[in-house]
């Protein structure tokens, strides 16, 4: 139940990364949204959620050049954006897989099994927490208010809610089948 | 008339699939409130929800029109923030209402803007809620069409824009002045107070923040008055209270119940009692950041004021015998909080629950102060070693000095989100606590004599 070091995580950090030779861009679709969002706010600044967002679903993990774009893009120091951008648990610096999956062990989730739960995700995706495959992110997600129906797992849109170890088998099958990517919503 | 247990407000429409579309929404009444309330002066619709006793449904308890009053006057740029940042372990409503009623929130909103003269207005929602954000969306997006947002509200004159905006995980954000600083495309570091956010809020301007539970009230305060809604309530509080119940119960879930319910009554009589045919142990009253209640305590009503007074309630203590003071000698008992009510039956290892608690404040620390972002952390720590039986002698008396260490002094109230229940955890299951404290007499004498040689130790 501990939170152990995982080392194999702290490797991806620290190990330097090919940078891609091409300069990373927003698609003409998230300028236009950063746009309209920028007509929202009385400066560019508050944009930056939405626009890491973005950027994140487009090229998938906010690597260093993706930051760039961001802070260019919003004209805002790099450093701002960087700062930001390692706030927030939901922006990766790393590739995810297609789908992430968040599961509960808060307390009214651990109370009704979370922590069984969880095990039996690291077990049948191979996975640990915080771990990721091309087809999953194996996130111990802080409550994710569905406690009337604990143990709760999301991901994307879709709920899985009183979930079971049992059940862990379909409802990796079922995402498997029919991904929710979190950038759908975005 | 108070209200009974078949009064339904704010989730009326819960399991009706349609209510989240405008025309059925309409068709139901929807958007009436605000026709009317925009035939009113902004000052009485302020005076009717102060005369409501509604307050605020996120934590605190303040008074929803006292809060309001405090822009100052003749105030220009005053925005409204609604809070849909519903992070608090153990509360799952705000989720629920913005899933089934979004419009009902909109309409609240856009009447609580007119009363206030604010015009840019945004709903901060959580990040992780991927499936209320397009709900929410779509909602607003149609509102916009039918013109109860816009440049000119209905024909009235009156400007309302609503932005939706996104977090992107971070618990502290549900504090008003982190959120505030994350809509304004920050890291979500809370403020100094004062000033106040009435004063200087959002983009430096006069700012109300409100949850979502509390503005989805306004519609009804002004459709049939303030007098009804207050009495609908007890005391100081108007209205109905959710309460989501959740833990080791037979039917946990988000119910909206009278106000003068009891926990007893709660647990036996609308969620079915304790699972297994167990007995209660203890429970979370509003969320994890509030003091836990031991079996003992639960006949208390769930109302605000009963909470944090009720003399049923034994007061958190540092040490045994020793009170707890919270700031001029004040007593803390427990509080409302959120309505997140967690139940535990009593074979819950209760240290392992406190542990859990702990890891999760130490994680959302935002790091801004030392005594929480530190302070925390020794507490999760200190707890994981009581869970695995290896809790040192002096360990419980750590825990409340770290806590006393921690509460009043830091910028915002995490610290204090941390330090109460920790200190409420010791004060009404001590002796759980002390159990895994490892003792002289534990420990495998490895020759005759090596015991009594350890004991005698200073």
């Amino acid at each position: 139940m501990g939170r152990r070091l995982d080392i194999s995580s702290l490797s991806l950090v620290f190990s330097p990364r090919p940078q891609p030779a091409v300069t990373p861009e927003f698609s003409s679709d998230a300028k236009q949204k950063i746009e309209a969002l920028r007509q929202r706010y009385p400066s560019s600044q508050p944009v930056l959620l939405a626009a890491l967002h973005l950027a994140q679903k487009e090229h998938g993990d906010l690597r260093d050049d993706v930051l760039r774009l961001v802070a260019a893009t919003l004209d805002l120091p790099y450093a701002h954006v960087y700062g930001v951008a390692t706030f927030y648990t939901m922006y990766r610096r790393t590739p995810s897989g297609t789908n992430t999956l968040r599961v509960c062990t808060n307390v009214s989730c651990m109370l009704r099994g979370a922590y069984d739960v969880l095990r039996a995700f690291e077990k049948q995706l191979g996975l640990r927490k915080g771990q990721s495959n091309a087809d999953f992110t194996l996130i111990e997600e802080e409550c994710i208010a569905a406690c009337a129906n604990a143990p709760a797992v999301v991901c994307g849109t879709r709920y899985f809610l009183d979930v079971t170890p049992e059940q862990v088998a379909g409802i990796i099958a079922e995402l498997k089948a029919e991904p929710h990517p979190e950038s759908e919503v975005v | 008339m108070p209200a009974d247990r078949n009064t339904k407000l704010v989730t009326r429409n819960f399991g009706n699939e349609r209510a989240r579309e405008i025309a059925t929404y309409e068709s139901m009444g929807g958007y009436e409130a605000l026709r009317k309330s925009l035939g009113m002066q902004p000052a009485d619709i302020i005076a009717e929800v102060k005369a409501s006793n509604l307050r605020g449904r996120g934590g605190a308890g303040f008074p929803t029109g006292i809060k309001w009053g405090f822009i100052p006057k003749g105030a220009s740029n005053v925005h409204l923030v609604c809070n849909a940042d519903e992070s608090e372990p153990g509360t799952c409503k705000d989720r629920e209402l913005i899933y089934w009623d979004p419009h009902l929130l909109i309409e609240g909103m856009v009447m609580s803007a007119f009363a206030l003269g604010a015009v840019h207005n945004y709903i901060y929602i959580r990040g992780e809620m991927m499936r209320e954000v397009v709900v929410l969306e779509r909602a607003v997006a149609e509102a916009y069409q039918r013109g109860y947002l816009g440049a000119n509200v209905l024909g009235s004159g009156f400007r309302c824009e609503l932005t939706v905006h996104r977090g992107a995980g971070a618990y502290i954000c549900g504090e008003e002045t982190a959120l505030l600083n994350s809509l304004e495309g920050k890291r979500g570091w809370p403020r100094l107070k004062p000033p106040f956010p009435a004063v200087k809020g959002l983009f430096d301007e006069p700012t109300i923040v409100n949850n979502v539970e509390t503005l989805m009230n306004v519609p009804f305060i002004i459709a049939d008055g303030a007098a009804r809604f207050a009495e609908l309530g007890i005391g100081r509080s108007g209205g109905t209270r959710i309460v989501c119940v959740s833990g080791h119960v037979n039917r946990p879930g988000v119910y909206e119940l009278p106000m003068t319910i009891s926990f007893r009554q709660l647990i036996d009589e609308v969620c079915g009692g304790v699972w297994k045919g167990r007995k209660v142990k203890g429970l979370i009253p509003g969320g994890s950041s509030m003091p836990p209640l031991d079996a003992d305590e639960l006949d208390v009503p769930v109302e605000f004021d009963a909470l944090m007074t009720d003399e049923r309630i034994k007061p958190v203590e540092v040490g045994p015998g020793q009170l707890f003071n919270m700031g001029g000698g004040k007593q803390l008992r427990t509080m409302a909080g959120s309505g997140g009510i967690v139940v535990f039956d009593d074979q819950t290892d209760v240290v392992a629950l406190c542990w859990r608690v702990m890891a999760f404040y130490h994680h959302e620390s935002c790091g801004q102060c030392t005594p929480c972002r530190e302070g925390t952390g020794w507490l999760e720590k200190i707890c994981k070693r009581l869970v695995d039986g290896q809790g040192r002698p002096g360990d419980v008396e750590l825990l409340a000095e770290i806590s006393v260490g921690i509460a009043g002094n830091t910028i915002c109230p995490l610290g204090e989100a941390a330090a109460w229940p920790m200190l409420g955890f010791l004060t009404k299951f001590r002796a759980d606590f002390e159990a895994r404290v490892r003792r002289v007499a534990d420990v495998p004498a490895q020759a005759p004599g090596a015991a009594a040689a350890v004991e005698g130790r200073p």
